[in-house]
């Protein structure tokens, strides 16, 4: 197991490498100068000179190699640049927003587990019943919903018509019910299908035939034996998902005026804030990949066979 | 045999009234300024926010625009956007795929560092973060989304053509002489064509719902162009008062959506031989 995880460590390197990389050419395919933009947002008439000092300031004079090291140096050691509009620490921006849209995601992460994973096997154990014909359904009107228009609907009827929940912002639990479910919708939907699927896939496999002959209950058949392997490929799919259920998260915010990383983004993109939404892209490249590789070794946790390979 | 025959029939019908949703997204794409009641962009501040009537199907909205006829010029961004969109991304992955895929060495090598990379992102985010620094506008939408997307589809397809290259009438038509570009025309593109077009109907409603989510966050199709997620958008301050102007964007999004899913999945259950 050891050797498996440090594996899948060594692997991330070049990745990570690769995303620093995009992450800063990214930023240089914006229209327009950043040291225009950091001069207009500091309210400095943007004159030739100015530009041109600016320029040495923010270090944009030298080769772009150079550039890319000097900001590679400074961000392995959490050093983000200075945010143009505020002018404070990108990092500490950063740890100032995304707690809230951390605990976005986390509540729908848990939601959608917690729901998807019941309706799945039960639409798998009585395939073709009434049940599973209504989950199919739900499912497919989930997957089709515009997320941000649910969030509306959502909000109207339960805020408004309602008057259950609170309509914006964030603060008590309450505030926190119809933000993640709108997030949690469409997953809900996808990984109840996902879970029915492969729940079948595997009610057939030999070793289900064999715990029967053996005389196990049904109960420990299905919850020890096929739940565990049927959910295998919805662990993989989970290390897709929280990435898209991070950026998801982002229109949420927007609706729901929830102040996280998304409004942060939004905002600072429309600022032509370069350092912030350097760093956002980074953070979310890195958070993508470290789940895909906690994702890789649940994985290998979970089915002994891939284990085993990675050691030989 | 009757519940396989049930199924059929199903299936059937679900093609037949997925298509049939289609067909008339298609019709109001083409036949828009005929169709629709008024000009979609004509601005008419007395006539706001109107209740249904006979000149105004479904009423105006803020502005005193018809919303039905909005409604039906939508269909011609959203629709004609995403299959833009899905064609051009479509085409640049079966070249790049292809060529990946069949030659293999060290194109190939490079081409899967770069999906290494560019799929170590959300694709939703790297969409939003390119339209973000490009800015915002149907052009950098597009540009965008196919920048993203390619990777996704060029892996697919490269997959395809591996397990398709090592069939036994490939290494025939190479024994024979037949030149690297004609065995990929005529022997590897028909077999791979099928899945495509699978895919291509099961992920343009997906295709649909980004661009209307990031009109919708003012990133994508910009107001006055008549685009359902910037309608919602338009109508988020009016929207205790008037919820109905949310209503009929986001249905018009969830019917199309749901009608290319249904298409998409019962054409892959329809080709999947393994289903028999």
């Amino acid at each position: 197991m050891i050797w498996f995880i440090v594996k899948r460590l060594s692997m991330l390197i070049p990745i990570l490498f690769g995303i620093s990389l995009l992450t800063f050419l990214l930023i240089r395919l914006a229209p327009g100068d950043p040291a225009e933009a950091y001069l207009r947002l500091s309210h400095i008439p943007p004159t030739n000179q100015a530009i041109q000092e600016m320029n040495v300031k923010l270090g944009l004079d030298k080769p772009l190699i150079v550039q890319y090291v000097d900001w590679l140096g400074k961000v392995v050691r959490l050093d983000f640049g200075i945010s143009y509009v505020s002018k404070q620490p990108v990092w500490d921006e950063l740890m100032l927003y995304f707690p809230a849209t951390l605990q976005l995601t986390i509540t729908a992460v848990i939601l959608t587990v917690c729901i998807s994973v019941p309706i799945g096997i039960f639409s798998a154990l009585y395939k073709g019943g009434m049940f599973d014909h209504l989950s199919r359904i739900l499912s497919f009107v989930g997957a089709s919903m515009p997320t941000f228009w649910l969030g509306f609907l959502f909000m109207y009827f339960f805020s408004i018509k309602l008057d259950l929940l609170p309509v914006v912002g964030r603060g008590s639990l309450a505030h926190l019910v119809l933000p993640s479910l709108t997030l949690a919708f469409a997953y809900i939907s996808t990984y109840t299908r996902l879970l029915r699927t492969s729940m079948l896939e595997n009610l057939h496999q030999p070793f289900v035939f064999y715990a029967r002959v053996r005389g196990l209950q049904e109960r420990v058949i299905i919850g020890r034996h096929v739940l565990k392997m049927a959910l295998l490929p919805v662990v993989t799919a989970f290390g897709m998902t929280i990435g898209n259920m991070l950026t998801g998260a982002f229109i949420v915010e927007s609706i729901f005026a929830w102040p996280g990383l998304g409004r942060f983004f939004v905002s600072a993109l429309s600022h032509r804030d370069y350092p912030v939404v350097q760093s956002c892209i980074l953070l979310m490249g890195v958070i993508f990949v470290v789940c895909n590789l906690l994702v890789d070794i649940a994985y290998g946790l979970l089915d002994p066979r891939i284990r085993w390979k990675g050691e030989r | 045999m009757l519940r396989m025959l049930m199924v059929r029939l199903f299936q059937k019908k679900a093609l037949l009234f997925s298509g049939a949703i289609i067909l008339i997204m298609f019709v109001l794409v083409l036949f828009a300024p005929v169709l629709a009641p008024h000009d979609p962009n004509i601005i008419d501040i007395e006539h706001k926010l109107q209740a249904p009537s006979w000149d105004f199907p479904l009423g105006t909205d803020h502005l005193g625009r018809c919303i039905l006829s909005r409604l039906i010029f939508g269909t011609r961004v959203s629709l004609g956007t995403a299959f833009l969109v899905m064609v051009v991304t479509m085409i640049i992955s079966i070249f790049i795929g292809t060529y990946a895929g069949y030659k293999g060495g060290r194109i190939d090598y490079l081409f899967m560092r770069i999906c290494d990379v560019l799929l170590a992102f959300p694709s939703l985010f790297l969409a939003l973060a390119l339209i973000g620094i490009l800015g915002p506008g149907p052009l950098n939408l597009f540009l965008a989304m196919v920048l993203v997307q390619w990777v996704f589809y060029a892996r697919i397809i490269r997959g395809m053509v591996l397990s398709v290259k090592e069939q036994n009438y490939i290494l025939a038509a190479k024994v024979s002489g037949t030149p690297g570009p004609m065995i990929v025309i005529r022997h590897i593109f028909p077999v791979i064509l099928s899945q495509v077009a699978v895919l291509f109907f099961m992920d343009i409603g997906g295709i649909i719902l980004t661009i209307s989510g990031l009109s919708f966050l003012g990133l994508g199709i910009q107001p006055p162009t008549a685009e359902w997620g910037a309608m919602i958008n338009d109508s988020k301050q009016f929207f205790r008062s008037h919820p109905s102007l949310m209503m009929y964007p986001g249905l018009m999004i969830l019917t199309i959506v749901m009608a290319f899913n249904l298409f998409g999945d019962t054409l892959r259950d329809a080709l999947d031989v393994r289903q028999d």
